[in-house]
């Protein structure tokens, strides 16, 4: 496959609000069960061992007319879960036989709820994480959410998952992870070889495809980009931080690269990313994820930093780590999470003398020419003063 | 004129209780740095007022600085100065005018400033923003804080894990926290004790807000519940000075009911109660008296509320319990209504309308507050179609006066009561 | 005879209905709201006794044999002749006023100048006036402000450079004299100005079939009827500033109800779409109010954002609609805030769309938005009626009626032109019920 042929399957499976790819695998064989969760991570590998489809919802994008969706919620709550809804009530999710809202924030807890008391019969799962960071505290917390979890879908499948079938799906997700961390390395290396939006149409692609064909597909990126030289431009490096819920829309991801931005960090779709290093796969699994939950996983406003020192520390890390010249807060609008934690990593930043701009998007945002200009401005900025 | 002078007779002593309670907590406050007190800054939600006691700290509680400056009208000019340091418009406003406050010199209701905390106790119950306003303060005063995360009732019960994980959490974490920066040793009979003495104030608070099934109910509470809240939802908890207030406030109103009288309000008594409602969500501090008026006005009472349940469902049976300490404080904490699930707090609501015999329900729903607000509308829906009985949704915020419309909340209320009137004319001739 | 009025206060207009005894709708009237509501509503009270007469003159007037095909034409007549009576007694107020304000220090230099200029303009004013309400003759507005001001506007520059007067003068002392004017309460005898107008009528008309002391005798029979003002009941957005005791005021809400339960007594959801405020109501059998559900703070997506729009293109509001039918393509426009509403369609016009692509959008979220406080308030059902300003445009009624029918199937929907007067005609109901009723 060629890399227009990839990006092409992935904006087609992007743009699809009918999720006929996760349909169509449902439909291939009888007893088969999907299992939608929205940002930013729940353990995949459970949905996965249990023989289920773990399927990433994000709202419903730019294309989705929300009519239904905006009568549940007030002017100044986020777009996410209004679009989400309307998935629902326009039956966009009939063939989801479960939902997990993970810990993020209040609109998506209480979004929980009223999954429950929207669609009685589906089963609706509230993901709590642990928000302390010792191991036989937050860690065993965290094993017994995972395991009533689990315990839930077996009860759906009626099929027992044993520790083995967990850890043959670490194994799967770890191979999903190094690609995608492959993937965001060769970008930092070679940005004009990877532009943003076809790394985040893959990254999409994979909360939508099972775990074993987008890691096919990623394998058939990587090498197709090796045999291409593309276009260099004179760009400056940036990281874009703030918008690992709602997901800004495709065209804002472009205007930031077409305004002179290279995007060398982001937290868009973070679900791949989130355990940052390989979950070892030979012992107790929930020991596992759940270690690697407290001790390597990434940082988002979601998680409680432990530490004063500790908050923003990613950031600065990863603006050190790819070279990056300034940093974009991009964040959704009324995102409690993203805009509560900005002015502490914008502190963070300032006494780093790291530049950095902020503003704010809706998923369903039409105007771009103001992020154009912000971001242009920036990337003249950045230039003029290196 | 001479029962006029009675009625403000009797309703002083547990008013001028309580402003001196609350003044006194000030005091104990501002002069911590001749005291030598260690001062606990915390939230009102899931607040472990006891424990802090326990270790001779002196409770600080933001959102009470937050109500208490909104309700002088000095929020405004706070969440503007905040919002010019970089905080986003819209982001809870609680947060913002304490960050505004302390950027205007942090200074208490007294007149005199706030000591700078020496811990945050960061009870993480119900509330998201809760975390990273504790962030950010630490980003401030770099003082030690503790994290008690208390798990959110996702499936509508509290589970033996659930009081583990926070028990652990308090033996493990909190517990000894508060003994390094206090000094004190953790005591667990003197925590008993205390405990106790919650429980006693809070069979009386009950009595008190189910004092409003009676007709006239003799308290607004929603209104009239946020000062009987006061003690026993701040500092108070677990005091002889909160069991002596109940009391008090209990013999009040007793006595109202003895005469059939309605609550008082900031204008005197309530005479005409036409419209018994149940009210979800937290009041406007800002235009508290003005939006109090809109329903008084009119002949409406409140007879029961969720925002008067943040700090402890105590009439679904809950009480602090000296024989299990630390396991009644998870419980406590986990048990706070917007650590509730929706359907949970659609059924508690179903149930104040019928218990209280109400003729509507309103939501007051508030921008700052996405525990309470992410929702409402189709709670609102649930409860119309469980009760037959058609709702009210108005707009405001905590603290930020630029989002109370005056004209706008009067004219959905306005119209809301007239609703009532119409229908009950309607079934009138019907029948 | 007893008449019940109801006044709508809005915050554009005002309008006010007259009703009988037996719910039949004598008249109704409308001006613009202004500073001070006391007059906008006595002004609106008064068009509506004008409405009112006329309506007792039709009544006359058809009962007479000789007349039948003819009614229409003498009332029409007979109407343009008062507007024009009506039109030239407010001039000489306005007259009296500018040359009262001409007087202010700052034109002291040439204040003789500045007066003769202000009196041959209004000496033009009088002259054209006749051909403003001469038979078929358009006018853009009825309001009086509206009138006298673009007559103003064109006139009085010529005569300012020929009588070496500042333009500015000119136009500074029409603008603080409209102001007096419009404020102060409608005064002049009604009564004679009808009769003047009819005589005026009478001298224009020839090859009538009765004899013209005929139809003086209808009318002034008409005349001589006493309409006492029985009940008044105010309501819209200003009504808590109207001079009334509470019981006289109700909300809006509930008069929209009853107001469309009138118009339609088949009627189970309204939906209003004015400047500020958008509502979903939904009523009984009888057009009590069950449930209703307004937008929240945020005006977007209201009447007022199509203000914005016009303004934006330089365009005349009714031009919206009719621009928008012209869509061929759809373009989605998400934000309806005010605010950004002139970026947004800079935004979309420097990406090449088209004006009525966007403009068909544009429609197309307000419809949106009204649609989710509709669902709010508990859905659309059979008979749906559709009120306010937005109604009477024809892109936003298509869009409504696609989207009605997407997402509630096949629901009659009732659009009434005169929809505007909807909740002074339900404030006039209830101020009849109050009375007869209570008896």
């Amino acid at each position: 496959m060629g890399i227009a042929e990839i990006v092409e399957r992935c904006e087609r499976l992007h743009e699809d609000i009918d999720f006929t790819a996760a349909r169509e695998w449902k439909a291939a064989e009888p007893g088969r069960r999907v299992i939608g969760y929205l940002p930013v991570y729940v353990p995949e590998e459970i949905i996965h061992a249990a023989g289920m489809l773990p399927l990433g919802i994000t709202g419903g994008g730019d294309q989705m007319e929300v009519i239904h969706g905006d009568a549940y919620y007030q002017s100044y709550i986020c777009r996410i879960p209004r679009s989400t809804i309307e998935l629902g009530i326009t039956g966009r999710l009939d063939f989801v036989d479960g939902m997990i809202f993970p810990s993020i924030c209040d609109v998506i807890r209480n979004l929980s709820g009223m999954w429950k008391l929207m669609f009685p019969d589906k089963y609706v799962r509230y993901l709590d994480v642990p928000q302390n960071y010792r191991d036989d505290i937050g860690g065993e917390f965290y094993r017994n959410e995972m395991r009533e979890l689990l315990a839930g879908l077996e009860a759906l499948s009626g099929r027992r998952v044993s520790d083995d079938d967990i850890n043959a799906s670490i194994r799967v997700y770890n191979r999903n992870r190094e690609l995608v961390r492959t993937l965001y390395a060769l970008r930092s290396d070679q940005p004009w070889q990877v532009p943003t939006t076809e790394l985040y149409l893959l990254s999409r692609a994979g909360l939508v495809l099972p775990v074993e064909e987008h890691n096919q597909l990623l394998e058939a990126y990587l090498e197709a980009v090796q045999s291409e030289q593309r276009p260099r431009r004179d760009n400056c490096r940036i990281v874009v931080n703030g918008s690992f819920c709602e997901q800004p829309p495709l065209n804002l991801i472009k205007s930031i690269e077409m305004a002179g931005c290279y995007v060398v960090d982001d937290d868009y779709v973070q679900v791949n990313r989130w355990l940052k290093r390989e979950v070892p796969s030979d012992g107790d699994p929930f020991e596992a994820l759940a270690s690697a939950f407290l001790h390597h996983s990434a940082d988002t406003a979601a998680k409680y930093a432990e530490t004063e020192e500790q908050v923003g520390r990613q950031l600065l890390e990863s603006v050190e780590r790819n070279r990056a010249e300034g940093v974009i807060f991009a964040a959704p609008s009324f995102c409690d999470p993203a805009l509560l934690w900005r002015p502490m990593l914008a502190d963070k930043l300032s006494r780093k003398g790291i530049p950095h701009i902020s503003f704010k998007y809706s998923e369903n945002a039409g105007q771009m020419a103001p992020i154009r200009e912000q971001a242009g401005t920036f990337a003249d900025s950045l230039k003029l003063w290196s | 004129m001479a029962e006029d002078k009675l009625k403000e007779a009797v309703k002083e002593p547990s008013m001028i209780l309580q402003k001196e309670l609350i003044a006194g907590n000030y005091e104990a406050l501002t002069s911590a740095p001749e005291t030598g007190r260690k001062v606990c800054s915390t939230f009102v939600p899931g607040n472990l007022n006891e424990l802090i006691r326990c270790f001779d700290m002196i409770n600080n509680l933001p959102e009470i600085n937050a109500i208490n400056n909104g309700m002088r009208k000095k929020t405004g000019a706070m969440i503007q100065d905040a919002e010019k340091a970089g905080h986003s418009e819209d982001v809870c406003t609680y947060v913002k005018s304490d960050i505004g406050m302390m950027a205007q010199g942090n200074i208490a209701p007294n007149g005199k400033p706030m000591p700078r905390p020496d811990m945050l106790m960061l009870s993480y119950t119900g509330c998201y923003t809760f975390m990273k306003w504790f962030e950010l303060l630490r980003h401030e005063y770099k003082c030690p804080t503790a994290m008690l995360q208390v798990p959110y009732q996702g499936d509508g019960r509290i589970t033996p894990e659930m009081i583990r994980y926070v028990v652990k959490q308090l033996k493990e974490e909190v517990i000894p926290t508060m003994e390094r920066v206090s000094g004190v040793k953790f005591d667990i009979d003197r925590l008993r004790e205390m405990l106790k003495l919650s429980a006693r104030a809070e069979d009386d608070l009950v009595w008190v807000l189910e004092s409003a099934k009676h007709r006239p109910s003799p308290i607004d509470a929603y209104f009239g519940a946020v000062y009987y809240m006061g003690p026993i939802f701040t500092a108070f908890r677990g005091t002889r000075e909160a069991v002596d207030y109940y009391v008090m406030l209990r013999g009040e109103i007793e006595e109202r009911i003895a005469r059939g009288q309605g609550p008082i309000t900031p204008e005197g008594e309530q005479k005409e109660q036409k419209y018994r409602l149940v009210v979800e969500g937290p009041p406007n501090w800002t235009s508290f008296r003005q939006f109090w008026k809109m329903f008084y006005d009119e002949g409406a009472v409140v007879v029961a509320s969720t925002y008067s349940k943040v700090g402890g469902l105590y009439d679904r049976g809950f009480r602090h319990d000296p024989e299990h300490p630390l396991e009644s404080l998870a419980e406590y904490c986990l048990s706070c209504y917007t650590n509730n699930n929706m359907p949970q707090r659609v059924d508690l609501i179903e149930q104040y309308m019928h218990e209280y015999e109400a003729d509507g329900f309103l939501t007051n729903s508030i921008k700052s507050c996405n525990s309470f607000a992410a929702g409402e509308l189709l709670m609102m829906r649930e409860i119309e179609k469980r009760t037959g009985k058609p709702g009210a949704f108005i707009e405001t915020d905590l603290v930020d006066p630029r989002y109370f419309s005056a004209a706008n909340v009067k004219n959905r209320l306005e119209s809301y009561f007239q609703m009532i009137e119409q229908k009950r004319k309607g079934e009138k001739s019907a029948a | 005879m007893k008449c019940f009025i109801g006044i709508d206060l809005g915050s554009t207009t005002t309008k006010a209905v007259v009703m009988d005894e037996n719910g039949v709708q004598l008249g109704r009237g409308i001006t613009n709201s202004r500073s001070n509501y006391d007059t906008a509503s006595a002004v609106a009270k008064q068009e509506a006794w004008i409405d009112t007469r006329l309506t007792l003159f039709r009544r006359n007037l058809e009962g007479e044999e000789g007349l039948a095909g003819e009614v229409d034409r003498l009332l029409d007549g007979l109407e343009r002749n008062f507007r024009l009576e009506q039109y030239l007694e407010q001039l000489d107020d306005l007259q009296a006023t500018c040359l009262g304000n001409a007087g202010d220090l700052r034109f002291h230099a040439f204040r003789e100048r500045l007066e003769g200029a202000v009196s041959d303009t209004f000496e033009r004013l009088r002259a054209d006036a006749a051909s403003l309400y001469a038979p078929g003759a358009a006018r853009k507005s009825d309001f009086f402000r509206d009138i006298a001001g673009s007559q103003y506007l064109q006139v009085s520059e010529p005569i300012a450079e020929a009588a070496n007067v500042p333009y500015d003068a000119l136009l500074n002392v029409y603008d603080k004299s409209i102001i007096e004017v419009e404020n102060r309460p409608p005064g002049g005898d009604m009564d004679n100005k009808f009769l003047r107008a009819l005589d005026r009528e009478l001298r224009q008309l020839s090859d009538l079939a009765v004899e013209r002391a005929v139809i003086a005798r209808h009318i002034t029979d008409a005349l001589a009827v006493e309409l006492e003002e029985t009940y008044v009941v105010g309501t819209g957005y200003g009504r808590v500033r109207l001079p009334f005791p509470k019981e006289h005021i109700r909300s809006e809400i509930l008069c929209h109800g009853l107001g469309a339960h009138m118009m339609y007594p088949g009627t189970r959801t309204v939906l209003d779409i004015g400047g500020q405020d958008t509502k979903g109501i939904q009523v009984d059998e009888q057009g009590i109010v069950v449930n209703f559900q307004m937008n929240d703070r945020c005006a977007a997506g209201c009447g007022r954002y199509l203000g914005y729009i016009a303004d934006e293109m330089n365009l005349g509001l009714h031009e919206l609609g009719p621009m928008a039918m012209k869509s061929t393509k759809r373009v989605r426009i998400n934000s309806t805030c005010t605010v950004f509403a002139g970026a947004e369609l800079r935004d979309r016009l420097s990406l090449g769309e088209k004006r009525e692509d966007i403009m068909a959008g544009l429609h197309r979220a307000i419809i949106m938005r009204a649609m989710s406080i509709l669902s709010r308030s508990g859905g659309v059902q059979d008979q749906f009626t559709f009120t306010g300003g937005v109604a009477k445009n024809e892109s936003a009624v298509h869009e409504l009626t696609r989207l009605v029918a997407e997402n509630y199937g096949e629901v009659t929907i009732n659009i009434d032109p005169n929809s505007i007067y909807t909740g002074a005609l339900g404030a006039s109901e209830f101020a009849r019920r109050a009375v007869m009723e209570a008896a």
